[in-house]
């Protein structure tokens, strides 16, 4: 091992991954970009869901109803409705997703009886969308329901038997608002990161093949492990400045809450950032075209990040045997490091299972990596 | 290097690809501050006896030893000792002339004390003063062959590999080169370097004749000159060539006749055969001048010996 070699190579890389406004572009605009679509665009949450609404009684508390609607923040009321065609043709068109009617004697029957019925309907082409939009529905009412039941009690001296009588408060851990942003953005990191570490480096080896410097290369003495490592220094420098960039946005623009320490995440993220070098190095090694080293590198990188490291999809719901898979999927160690991290606080006395992961992973891919180079043209 | 042997030695080396035999049991000897010159067509097995030899690719049988180590066994310490320019241009066009230098500086270990003065060595060579931050991919070929070859010396290797470093270079530029070329071998560098430049063979001490992955001949450019036609040989000034050609080659007392640009190169017996030849072209309606002796080139021996091969013995 020669210091001076690993040096010269580090150099001269770095040298031209600055002057190729392709690498630069995706070592520096594309963590960026990527920040801002999975970070608004992936969200679990549903706000502002389309509500039509059809209210045949027009009275003070059919309108305290619509407005519980509104003021919940889940809906938005695009259009009110005259009568039953209208709500048809509003949701053929897309205007709403949800509708409610409100029947022309609500106010009167709630009245007397203490309990009255309006009619909600939704549009379930997009089932996951619809679930949880009929959860928020059934929240608003129910929230309605409780604060009617203080004001029957009011007036009528006795309490309502019907509502209210159990109190029903879930409570939630670790991420209280029921963000899923807080629970996605950390994987959004582990998604950026994978996806860049590997692109760069996936094409370093193919690169000096294809332009032919590789024959002049191994003509010197340079050793295959000075020139693995020659090459991973200046890729880690910036996996580390794009984790750093990456996390800094998680927790300062997105706001997700950061209870860990920066130091559990600096020695984890250094070790996932070493593995995904490491893949992104070993299929430059095994591909000598740059355009099939990009694609091996992206499907071997975004495929399971996206899909079996719970980023999510969550882990616990997979069929037992994917759940399995997942345990060589790395990316997965490192989204559950994340989440810890971020919304427990855990150190590394917690962590110590995902950590050992990851170290064996990169133990074992810079094995394989080191002696898949051979300095040879045969 | 060590003690007293040739600094390149290949016995009996060869390479086959396949099914295809690249190079067939070449056996080479090159002496210490030699240049040796590696001559013959495309294809021939020049570029991948040079590779065999640096330890970029295994022998399929036989042995080389360069610098005193054997290529197959000590590939490291074969680098260590060599410096090698490929076919194809091979240093970083997104890197200036200065940065490839430090570059090839820092993978052979030249000490920090000694780096300035070697790259200001390889730039004056190259004549690259006041190039020394263009990035080379703006430089003009003969200035990229030189700065390859800068590159190749800068921890002075005993031995230099060149594969056909002057191809695709204008005459001046390669005029150039090889007066580089004699004043490392002046010090005492020993070079192979190919060419498909008949002319530039002359510039070798030696020449090695390498045709389909054989040795046809090696021996100085006179020796070759001299003992590979075994005849005298005439040009002749005829049209068509295509018919004076088949004639010619059934003619008695011809041995040869071969197209040398627009006009043919006859090799007779001896010399008295050349009276008879007009009377024989004209009798075919070819018109010829008649013919004149003229000294054979390098080229016409080699073209000599490739026709005549395989069964043509190596000259002295």
């Amino acid at each position: 091992m020669s210091l001076r070699r690993v040096l010269a190579l580090a150099f001269k890389e770095f040298l031209q991954v600055w002057r190729d406004p392709r690498s630069l572009s995706v070592a520096l605009l594309m963590p960026l970009m990527q920040m801002v679509l999975l970070g608004y665009g992936v969200s679990l949450d549903i706000r502002r869901v389309p509500l039509c609404v059809e209210d045949q009684e027009n009275s003070a508390a059919s309108h305290a109803l619509v407005q519980d609607f509104i003021a919940s923040g889940w809906f938005a009321i695009t259009a009110a409705l005259q009568d039953e065609a209208a709500l048809r043709t509003a949701m053929d068109r897309g205007q709403c997703i949800a509708a409610m009617v409100i029947p022309v004697d609500f106010s009167r029957v709630l009245d007397d009886t203490g309990q009255a019925t309006v009619q909600t309907i939704f549009d379930a082409t997009d089932t996951n969308t619809t679930n949880i939009a009929i959860g928020y529905a059934q929240g608003v009412i129910q929230l309605a329901s409780a604060d009617f039941a203080a004001r029957w009690a009011g007036s009528h001296g006795t309490p309502l038997a019907r509502v209210g009588v159990v109190d029903f408060e879930p409570r939630v851990w670790f991420n209280e608002g029921l963000d899923s942003g807080n629970f996605i953005i950390p994987g959004v990191v582990a998604v950026i990161l994978a996806l860049v570490g590997a692109q760069l480096t996936s094409l370093t080896i193919s690169r000096e093949w294809e332009r032919g410097t590789m024959e002049q290369l191994i003509s010197t003495p340079v050793q295959p492990l000075e020139l693995m490592l020659g090459k991973l220094v200046p890729y880690f420098a910036i996996g580390l400045f794009d984790a750093a960039f990456c996390l800094a946005a998680a927790i300062f623009w997105f706001r997700v809450p950061f209870l860990g320490s920066v130091a559990t995440l600096a020695v984890t993220t250094s070790l996932f950032t070493f593995v995904v070098l490491g893949i992104g190095y070993l299929i430059s090694v095994r591909i000598r075209s740059q355009v099939g080293a990009s694609q091996v590198a992206l499907v071997l990188t975004m495929l399971p990040t996206t899909l079996l490291s719970g980023y999510t999809f969550p882990i616990d719901q997979m069929p037992a045997a994917i759940r399995a898979l997942t345990f060589i999927v790395y990316p997965r160690y490192y989204v559950s490091i994340l989440r810890a991290v971020f919304l427990k606080g855990s150190g590394v006395v917690e962590l110590a299972f995902p950590m050992l992961a990851l170290s064996l992973y990169a133990a074992f891919i810079i094995w394989v990596a080191a002696r898949a180079f051979r300095k040879s043209l045969d | 290097m060590s003690g007293a042997g040739p600094a390149v030695l290949a016995e009996g080396l060869t390479k086959i690809f396949g099914r295809f035999t690249a190079v067939d049991h070449i056996d080479l000897a090159i002496a210490g501050g030699e240049v040796m010159g590696f001559i013959g067509p495309n294809g021939a097995g020049k570029s991948t006896t040079i590779r065999m030899l640096c330890g970029l690719l295994r022998p399929s049988a036989g042995r080389a030893f360069v610098a005193g180590f054997d290529v197959a066994r000590k590939p490291e310490a074969v680098r260590a000792h060599i410096g090698y320019m490929s076919q194809k241009f091979s240093l970083y066009g997104d890197l200036t002339v200065r940065e490839n230098l430090r570059f090839f500086g820092g993978l052979y270990s030249v000490k920090r004390a000694e780096m300035v003065e070697r790259m200001r060595f390889a730039i004056t060579m190259a004549g690259l003063e006041g190039r020394e931050d263009a990035l080379v991919d703006t430089l003009a070929g003969g200035w990229k062959q030189r700065l390859a070859l800068g590159c190749a010396i800068l921890h002075r290797p005993p031995v230099l590999f060149l594969d056909e470093p002057t191809s695709g270079v204008e005459p001046e530029a390669r005029r150039r080169f090889w007066d580089l070329i004699h004043e490392l071998a002046g010090g005492g560098v020993t070079i192979l370097v190919s060419t498909h430049y008949m002319d530039e063979a002359e510039y070798c001490n030696r020449v090695a004749l390498i045709d389909r992955g054989k040795l046809a001949a090696i021996g100085t450019p006179s020796e070759l000159r001299g003992h590979a036609l075994g005849g005298v040989l005439f040009e002749l000034e005829c049209a068509p060539l295509g018919a004076a050609l088949s004639i010619l080659r059934a003619a008695p007392g011809v041995i040869e006749a071969n197209v040398f640009g627009d006009r043919l190169h006859v090799l007779l017996a001896d010399a008295t055969a050349a009276a008879h030849l007009p009377s024989l072209l004209a009798a075919a309606s070819v018109h010829a001048e008649p013919p004149r002796p003229i000294a054979p080139s390098l080229e016409d021996a080699f073209v000599s010996l490739v026709t005549r091969a395989p069964h043509m013995p190596a000259a002295p």
